[in-house]
């Protein structure tokens, strides 16, 4: 490429004078005039890393970094969710457009691929989410540091109260990792939530319980055993072998191709009144609309 | 008003500081500074107006000191991460709380004393996985805490500090939980970590850091001695910095060390007198810790000046930390070659 091609994009930083030459310019992608129009793509590429390099970016208190998530994991996980899962989505109209609310999901799928996949749902459609994780994926090395990037944060009553009264979407899946990883025999078969501390958050914020019915994600990993003496070995709640793990190592964590519908619920409003009941209730509505999903559903991997 | 004023850590920064600073009041009469170290002359410009007596306060001398000079308020701020001397960790915490207990005693017999001003940590709330993303006050200590430790020893000094005021209820006692020291004059176990050319941390991990700019340190402990505001208060800069984000502010070269083999890593950094790199450092520089400071602002009355961000800004500039990493070399020159710039920054 000839000087005389090069697009060149003023800048107050560029002390050192680059070869300018407008009018024998012969790119066909005309360089912007300086102070209008967009910048180069590879320049605003290049003013990204530097930003990155710098450390000139904010985070907040929970760690939340929008914009490596928007830059980086957001189009990683939205590739998977057109792609790979083909996510439907259905009651996205019930996704309050401000303020907070409490939304709660069924969990399964042996790896958290349905928190990623509810999170770029939500996004999809105006919001974003900020789910609510285990000890466990905070403890874990690469992993704990990708979710708090992702605005992810412990599962734990002031952190989900702190979210909400910011008035953020907050997502938990209550049933924890028994639910991560029961086996495929048990799937959609909601399991008892082991914490009901969710719903005194949610009466105590005044915000609304939008339960979350995930279809797809339970047959992702199809648990069909576990090793608990390599499970203890690591610490792990469970050590899975599936059709692909670890027949095929690493590769056994990419999930199988199903396809997924995620359901938005009615909100429950969650006044005073017994705290299991409320939590039961929330639990009955993801169970029967799963139930419905699959009665819909032809086949999981076609939908 | 306080009219007598005794500091202890009176040798230490923020110790020797504060007193110079209260002596400068009109309203004081008399402020003591108390410490072990020598009182050399370069501490004694450092302390201005203020008195200053070479003792321990495990001995018997503070509650002499105590009765004779009527001191009305006391501020402990001898509490310190690490011993300066090459003492061992036995002695230092020796210091910090089996010190605090004979100053709570003599406090105690002293009948003038009428507040009581600690400087804590905000380390008490401990940091880990399993730890809330952001403590308040009134959140229960953490029961993981490490069974020893500058941590430990601050959440003992706070338990004997709430049997001090049941026994003298009518002593104002305010707690300051402060985050990490930043600044250009400081040198703490993070000022030194942050100055090393390449700076080692864990694999896979990234903590969340929240700092505390010494000026507004300092303006704290001033504000807890002429006001009289009691509580337990968390004391620390807006904002939040990362780990990584820090090292590529300062401009230095992060070295990411896998778990397994951070132990020799951080014996050799600690042998070679670089940084007193412990396991309860680690697991704040693997996880941090961040506090909520509604209660300072509302309550207290006061406002950081300095972000987190802000406060390490100072701390690179004042310590002329130079760059290793330079963006400008690494992205903006290569840029320049294939005659493009950077767009504008908002």
């Amino acid at each position: 490429m000839g000087e005389k091609s090069r697009a060149v994009a003023l800048h107050e930083r560029s002390s050192a004078p680059a070869p300018h030459v407008p009018a024998q310019r012969a790119n066909p992608d005309p360089a912007p005039e300086p102070g209008t129009g967009e910048p180069h793509p590879v320049a605003r590429f290049a003013e990204f890393c530097y930003r990155r390099l710098a450390g000139d970016y904010e985070v907040d208190e929970f760690g939340f970094d929008r914009e490596f998530t928007d830059s980086l994991l957001l189009p990683a996980a939205r590739a998977v969710y057109e792609h790979w899962f083909r996510v439907e989505v259905t009651g996205a109209e019930r996704i309050p457009a401000d303020g907070g609310a409490l939304l709660v999901a069924n969990h399964s799928g042996t790896l958290p691929w349905d928190m990623a996949m509810t999170q770029v749902a939500v996004y999809e459609n105006g919001r974003r989410l900020r789910g609510l994780g285990s000890g466990l994926l905070f403890g874990t090395p690469v992993l704990g540091v990708l979710a708090r990037k992702a605005g992810q944060t412990l599962a734990c009553g002031p952190d989900a109260e702190r979210l909400l009264r910011g008035g953020e979407l907050v997502g938990t899946w209550p049933e924890g990792s028994a639910g991560l990883g029961k086996p495929f025999a048990e799937r959609y078969t909601v399991g008892r939530f082991a914490r009901c501390g969710f719903v005194d958050v949610a009466a105590r914020v005044g915000v609304p319980i939008i339960p979350v019915s995930i279809a797809g994600a339970e047959e992702a990993h199809p648990k069909l055993a576990e090793v608990w003496p390599l499970a203890r070995l690591f610490g792990l709640p469970y050590f899975p072998v599936t059709p692909t793990f670890p027949i095929l190592g690493p590769l056994g964590a990419i999930p199988l191709p199903t396809k997924w519908r995620i359901d938005f619920g009615e909100p429950i409003e969650a006044g005073p009144g017994c705290r299991f009941a409320l939590a039961e209730r929330v639990r009955g509505t993801i169970q029967r609309t799963l139930r419905e999903m699959l009665e819909e559903r032809a086949n999981p991997f076609t939908g | 008003m306080p009219s007598t004023v005794l500091v202890t850590g009176a040798s230490g920064y923020l110790g020797s500081h504060l007193a110079a600073q209260l002596a400068a009041q009109p309203e004081i009469d008399r402020v003591i500074g108390v410490d072990t170290a020598l009182s050399t002359a370069q501490l004694r410009a450092r302390l201005g107006g203020a008195e200053y007596i070479r003792a321990d306060v495990r001995t018997p001398l503070i509650a002499k000191v105590l009765l004779e000079a009527k001191v009305d308020t006391v501020v402990h701020a001898s509490l310190t991460a690490h011993p300066p001397g090459p003492s061992g960790r036995p002695l230092h915490k020796e210091m910090n709380v089996i010190g605090t207990m004979q100053l709570l005693a003599a406090c105690q017999r002293a009948p003038l004393v009428r507040k009581l001003v600690i400087k804590s940590t905000a380390a008490v709330y401990g940091s880990g996985p399993r730890n809330h993303a952001v403590y308040s006050e009134g959140m229960p200590a953490d029961v993981t805490l490490p069974r020893s430790g500058y941590a430990q020893d601050n959440a003992e000094v706070e338990a004997y500090l709430r049997g001090f005021s049941r026994r003298r209820p009518e002593v104002d006692v305010t707690t300051l939980r402060f985050a990490n020291l930043m600044g250009p004059g400081v040198d703490t176990v993070l000022t030194r970590y942050f100055a090393l050319p390449v700076v080692p941390t864990v694999f896979g991990y990234d903590a969340r850091l929240q700092l505390l700019h010494a000026e507004d340190a300092l303006a704290v402990l001033r504000r807890a001695v002429l006001t009289d505001i009691p509580g337990t208060f968390n004391v620390a800069g807006d904002g939040v910095l990362t780990l990584a984000q820090a090292i590529q502010r300062a401009g230095r070269v992060a070295l990411p060390v896998p778990e397994q083999v951070i132990g020799p890593v951080s014996k050799f950094v600690r042998g070679a007198k670089l940084v007193d790199f412990g396991p309860e450092q680690l697991r704040y520089l693997n996880f941090g810790r961040v506090v909520d400071t509604t209660k300072l602002r509302t309550e207290f009355g006061y406002r950081p000046k300095f972000t987190t961000r802000e406060a390490f800004d100072d701390y690179v500039r004042g310590r002329r930390l130079g760059r290793l990493l330079d963006p400008d070399k690494l992205v903006s020159a290569p840029l320049r070659a294939i005659g493009l710039a950077l767009p504008a920054r908002t």
